[in-house]
């Protein structure tokens, strides 16, 4: 009997219950590229500190203003004036108001010392939602009409710039998120119909895709945001904002899909499936879509930066997310003006954190992009 | 002992105006304890363990065994074209090599003897050997020949590799092999290709010169890469799986052009299969191999007709013969072809060879022995 | 016209096809008109009885797979009848014939649990993201016959019937060789217990030792399960070895049919003696007498007039040139479709 039994390709002692599947391929690929792997832990830090706990590592409440109006950062430091070592400490900010100029300044005074300390207690706030609190990261533990910490200054209502930041990329992050999850969800859908069915459906896809292609986009958008209603509360402003951003995101994804599905179409596991009576939805959910996984979600890291930036243009044009929301771009709209560079340059720390993602998400981009095909170094 | 016939250190002295020597029996290639490793991810995977055969001209070595069993890589390593992780780390391949045409004088011929492995695989020598001396067919040039390459990494192999180049004229790749290793002019390289090309069965030769190559279909495709490995009069053609896409009726036709061409130009060639009935009218000689090992090696009749490793003998019972119809089943060989990262102890082929002998075959390594006339065979059976 | 293959002696018939077709638009331009055709399949007629094996062999490109996908509305056929001897689809449950082409959409779904589909290439056939027990388990689950326990009891019995083994269940298809990978798609085509499976080159991409295994297999679990092949392949001696009845096909036709002893030693068909005396023959004293063949396969888009095979034939008269041969039945069980199939003396092996 030559077929009774086949001895396993495997030696006995490295036999395994379950085997490996595709995405265990990937991420031990993955884990090779030390540059996708150094984005990716970059990439849950920055979710972390900017989306689950920015309450936890900004000093101060989101509105909490003070009378330290256009504060220049403070300086933390390790040695007083007069030349000793010490553990870090801030000195206290005097106002000055210079009547001939008309013009107000801060002051350092080497006379009030207020060391920096982890783990202080200021506001009051609920962690991740639940969790009733009042410790911050960290602080210093002085009376917030005396002194106040602005590790990036304050701004013109002398709010903490930092906090600030901090808060703002919270709504920023979640855009590009929740946007690229609508455009993949919406692209991915009409790209695996499109591709399978072909024929009329196939047409109809395409040409909306062209169309949107070739809108012009800042049209588009003040258009769009025109009709936003103004009575809208900021929320729903938000959540249309990224609607209309995953809107116009779709086409691409959608054509790229398209185009993996009619390749992966004729495969034959496709056609046995067929063989066997599977419904058009089982072939394309089941077997043709699992099969572009892998590259959309490459494309979607990669457009990811694509989503924030936007987000960020249009709060910036004012024609995306206003006041009192804050995010990165209504920030940089506070930023962006002559007398802001000329005066309050540290408005622009929030340069930095936007660059800092979007080059996190390249990496993981890049990383996954080598890690897709596993199977091609066999 | 493995000794080939020793090669003469010059020919004789009254050579014709052919630069080819005239006695067939002499050794071109001399392979010996070849070795080539991969170290891949899972470890060291040995492709080619301890190869040993020599190619004489105008004569046909066939190198037959089961898919992974290191063929593609041997024929690679004679051209010093092994892939990537690979390397080759141990014996030597002697190439006995005549100076391609006569001296001034008209007179001797020098062979000079040059051991590949120790050329650099991108030299000058390396790639005229591999232009005109040594010709190469793929495997698979299917996937080879796509129009578009998917990475420029192919390219620079297509151009030194003789695959054919995409959006150039066929008759003008082919011109261009010619006049770089015959001397002919421009026009007479240009008929014999359009001879070459009705030889391997193109339809309408005249017009398909100057057709491109994705205007061609798979198999003609693959016929012309034959035709331009033959047209440059390589003293060795090396066929990786040449005909294994092709039809039947194809398939002897090419089959007819080589032997042909062996023949009138003392050609020798290096055939790979796993068709042991294009094989069987092709070799001369045959050697077996089983995961990286040459399990045997004899003479075309003797190994048909008197296989002595266990694993020739149920290789050539499991193919189907044509012929009147018994309704029996199929001799197969038991089991799976062993991971080559977690090879068996002792005799690789133990698991699956119907004469085992439990206690020596899975604990002793078998010898290359002589167990015959030209017949040598890796087996314990035939050890004291 | 094909002659209805009705008037031969016929009985136990599973599968007949009359006169099938399947054309592939040519299309060109931005407007995607319609040039020409492939004429793929070109009047296909053949029949396979209860628990026999049916040889279809040919050149690359002749219109085999075309052919065997047709028959199961993979492809939707141009024409032509195929009727299957159907049980699901009968009210008493005794078998009855039905023309596959005019089930709708339901019924045909029906009718697959009966007829499965072994395709050629190992590694495309399976799902890359699915594992074995998924990939076994997909034809229950879509006929909504997945039970728990008891379907994974039928499953891994499958593979072991198959020579793969219960812990391979939970692993990927890339884990396995090209044979095992086969006894897969096997163990996959026997989930429904169809009773025609049709075979598209199944050992075309194996070596020789798997190929020889997996013939085997497909030849115990005929016995085993009384199933009847309709077995697709180029290599002549694989296709006589497992078969009872072979056709040849020529672009796109069926041009001769008969039990394979007949066919190798009694050819009738110009082409299937060429085709014979090409095979290469595994013994170095075998001296071939090859026909030789002129020109190239003609191309399914433009087919010659006439015969097809007028162009390479070496028998050719003027009537073959204008004429295209009908397919009849000229010895018992022995069909062929050539003017000349009385007169001609061709040789077998
Ligand atoms: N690029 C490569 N990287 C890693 N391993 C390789 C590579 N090429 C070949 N090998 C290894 O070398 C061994 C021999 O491969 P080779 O291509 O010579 O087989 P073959 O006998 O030509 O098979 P086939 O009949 O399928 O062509 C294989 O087991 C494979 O594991
Ligand atoms: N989807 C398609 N569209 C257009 N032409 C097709 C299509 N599928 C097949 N053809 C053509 O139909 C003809 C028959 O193809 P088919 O795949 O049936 O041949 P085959 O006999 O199975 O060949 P092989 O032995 O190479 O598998 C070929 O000329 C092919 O180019
Ligand atoms: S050494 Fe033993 S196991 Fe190996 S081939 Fe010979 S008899 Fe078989
Ligand atoms: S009909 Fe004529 S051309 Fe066709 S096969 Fe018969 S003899 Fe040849
Ligand atoms: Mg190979
Ligand atoms: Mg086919």
């Amino acid at each position: 009997m030559a077929v009774a039994t086949a001895p396993s390709a495997l030696p006995l002692g490295k036999k395994k219950e379950v085997g490996q599947s595709y995405w265990d391929l990937v991420w031990y690929r993955f884990k090779k590229n030390k540059l996708g792997v150094i984005g990716a832990v970059l990439l849950v830090a920055l979710y972390v500190s900017f989306v689950a706990i920015p309450e936890f590592i900004a000093p101060y409440q989101l509105e909490n203003r003070s009378n330290f109006v256009e504060a220049p950062p403070t300086a933390i430091r390790l040695v007083d004036a007069n030349g000793q070592f010490q553990a870090p400490f801030i000195y206290g900010l005097d106002r000055k108001v210079d009547t001939v100029k008309r013009l107000r300044t801060w002051q350092v005074n080497t006379d009030r010392k207020y060391p920096v300390r982890l783990f202080v207690q200021g506001d009051e706030y609920r962690l991740l939602g639940l969790v009733s609190t009042n410790i911050h990261l960290f602080g210093i533990e002085a009376d917030q009409k005396e002194q106040r910490i602005f590790i990036m200054g304050a701004d013109a209502l002398g709010r903490d710039y930092f906090t600030r930041i901090m808060y703002g990329g919270r709504l920023s992050l979640m855009i590009g998120l929740i946007g690229q999850f609508l455009t993949l969800a919406l692209g991915a859908t009409l790209g695996v119909i499109s591709g399978y069915y072909g024929g009329a459906v196939d047409m109809f896809v395409q040409r909306f895709t062209e169309f949107l292609a070739a809108f012009p986009n800042i049209p588009l958008f003040m258009a769009l945001s025109a009709a936003i209603p103004a009575f809208w509360s900021p929320i729903a402003v938000y959540f249309m904002l990224t609607i209309i951003l995953a809107f116009l995101g779709w086409g691409g994804l959608a054509r790229q899909v398209r185009g993996l599905i009619l390749s992966l179409r004729e495969r034959e596991y496709a056609l046995a499936a067929k063989s066997f009576g599977a419904k058009d939805r089982r072939i394309m959910f089941r077997h043709l879509l699992p099969g572009t996984m892998s590259h959309v979600i490459v494309i979607a890291t990669l457009s990811i930066p694509g989503m924030i930036l936007a987000e960020t243009a249009l709060s910036w044009l004012g024609l995306g997310l206003r006041p009192p929301l804050t995010s990165w771009g209504t920030l940089l709209q506070d930023a962006a003006t002559v007398r802001a560079i000329r005066f309050v340059p540290w408005l622009l720390w929030v340069v930095p954190p936007i660059l800092l993602t979007i080059l996190t998400y390249n990496l993981l981009g890049d990383g996954l992009r080598d890690a897709l095909d596993p199977y091609s170094s066999r | 002992m493995e000794n080939p016939s020793q090669p003469a250190a010059t020919a004789t002295a009254d050579q014709p105006t052919d630069a080819r020597p005239a006695d067939a029996q002499q050794t071109l290639i001399e392979v010996r304890d070849l070795k080539v490793e991969f170290n891949i991810r899972g470890g060291v995977v040995k492709a080619v363990d301890g190869l040993t055969f020599d190619i004489k001209r105008g004569q046909t070595v066939g190198i037959i065994g089961e898919s992974g069993c290191g063929k593609s890589v041997t024929a690679r390593a004679i051209l010093r074209m092994v892939p990537k992780p690979g390397k080759i780390t141990g014996g030597e391949i002697l190439y006995y090599r005549y100076s391609r045409y006569p001296r001034k004088d008209g007179k001797s011929q020098d062979i000079e003897v040059i051991d590949m492995t120790k050329l650099d695989p991108d030299g000058e020598l390396v790639r005229q050997i591999r232009g005109g001396e040594i010709a190469m067919i793929f495997q698979e040039p299917m996937s080879s020949l796509t129009p578009v390459y998917t990475a420029g990494t192919h390219l620079n192999e297509a151009i030194t590799l003789h695959r054919l180049i995409p959006l150039k004229r066929l008759g003008d790749q082919m011109v261009e092999k010619i006049v770089e290793y015959r001397r002919v002019t421009k026009e007479e390289a240009r008929e014999i290709a359009i001879q070459m090309l009705r030889r391997v069965g193109i339809p309408k030769p005249e017009q398909r010169v100057d057709s491109y190559p994705h205007q061609l279909s798979g198999g003609q495709r693959q016929r012309v890469m034959i035709a331009i490995a033959l047209s440059t009069e390589p003293y060795m053609l090396i066929a990786d799986e040449p005909t294994t896409a092709l039809d039947v009726s194809i398939e002897a036709q090419i089959l007819d052009i080589m032997r042909e061409l062996q023949q009138t130009a003392n050609m020798a060639i290096m055939f790979i299969t796993h068709n042991l009935g294009v094989i069987a009218s092709m070799a001369d000689e045959i050697v077996v191999m089983y995961m990286g090992k040459q399990v045997e090696r004899a003479k075309v009749v003797d190994l048909f007709y008197n296989p002595k490793h266990p694993y020739t003998q149920a290789l050539l019972q499991s193919v189907p013969k044509l012929g009147p119809k018994t309704g029996a089943r199929l001799a197969s060989i038991e089991g799976m072809v062993p991971d080559p990262l977690h090879l068996p102890s002792g005799c690789v082929f133990h698991p699956r060879c119907p004469a085992f002998m439990p206690g020596k075959c899975d604990k002793l390594i078998p010898q290359w022995n002589k167990v015959g006339e030209n017949h040598w065979a890796r087996c314990l059976l035939y050890e004291e | 016209m094909t002659d209805s293959l009705q008037n031969g002696k016929k009985d136990n018939i599973l599968l007949e096809v009359n006169g099938l077709k399947k054309y592939f638009p040519i299309q060109k331009g931005l407007l995607r008109k319609v040039v020409g055709y492939v004429k793929a399949v070109d009047d296909v007629s053949l029949y396979v009885r209860e628990g026999e094996t049916l040889g279809l062999v040919g050149e690359s490109g002749c219109g085999k797979t075309t052919a065997s996908r047709s028959i199961i509305r993979l492809y939707e056929p141009t024409a032509g009848q195929v009727l299957f001897k159907s049980r699901v689809l009968s009210p008493d449950g005794r078998p009855r014939m039905v023309n596959l082409l005019e089930l709708n959409r339901e019924q045909m779904t029906k009718v697959r649990e009966e007829i499965a589909m072994i395709f050629q290439d190992p590694i495309n056939s399976l799902n890359p993201r699915m594992t074995v027990a998924d990939i076994i388990a997909e034809p229950m689950v879509i006929h909504g016959k997945y039970q728990k326990g008891r379907s994974e009891e039928i499953i891994i019995s499958l593979l072991e019937r198959v020579g793969l083994r219960a812990d391979h269940l939970r692993r990927y298809p890339h884990e396995f060789s090209g044979g095992q990978r086969q006894r897969i798609g096997i163990a996959r085509a026997l989930a429904l217990n169809p009773r025609l499976v049709l075979c598209d080159e199944p050992v075309s991409a194996l070596d020789v030792s798997i190929q020889a295994q997996t013939l085997n297999l497909l030849q115990d679990l005929q016995k085993d399960f009384n199933l009847s092949y309709l077995f697709v392949a180029h290599d002549l001696s694989v296709v006589q070895h497992i078969s009872d009845r072979i056709a040849v096909m020529y672009v796109g036709k069926v041009v001769e049919m008969a039990s394979s002893e007949e066919l190798y030693a009694n050819p009738l068909h110009p082409y299937t003696e060429a085709l014979l005396s090409a095979v290469p023959k595994p013994d170095p004293l075998y001296k071939s007498e090859r026909i030789i063949m002129q020109g190239d396969v003609a191309d399914p888009s433009n087919p010659p007039s006439g015969c097809y095979f007028h162009p390479r034939c070496r028998y050719v008269i003027d009537r073959c040139k204008t004429e295209a041969p009908a397919f009849r039945e000229v010895k018992p069980d022995h069909w062929v479709a050539c003017h000349r199939a009385e007169e001609l003396q061709l040789k077998g092996i």
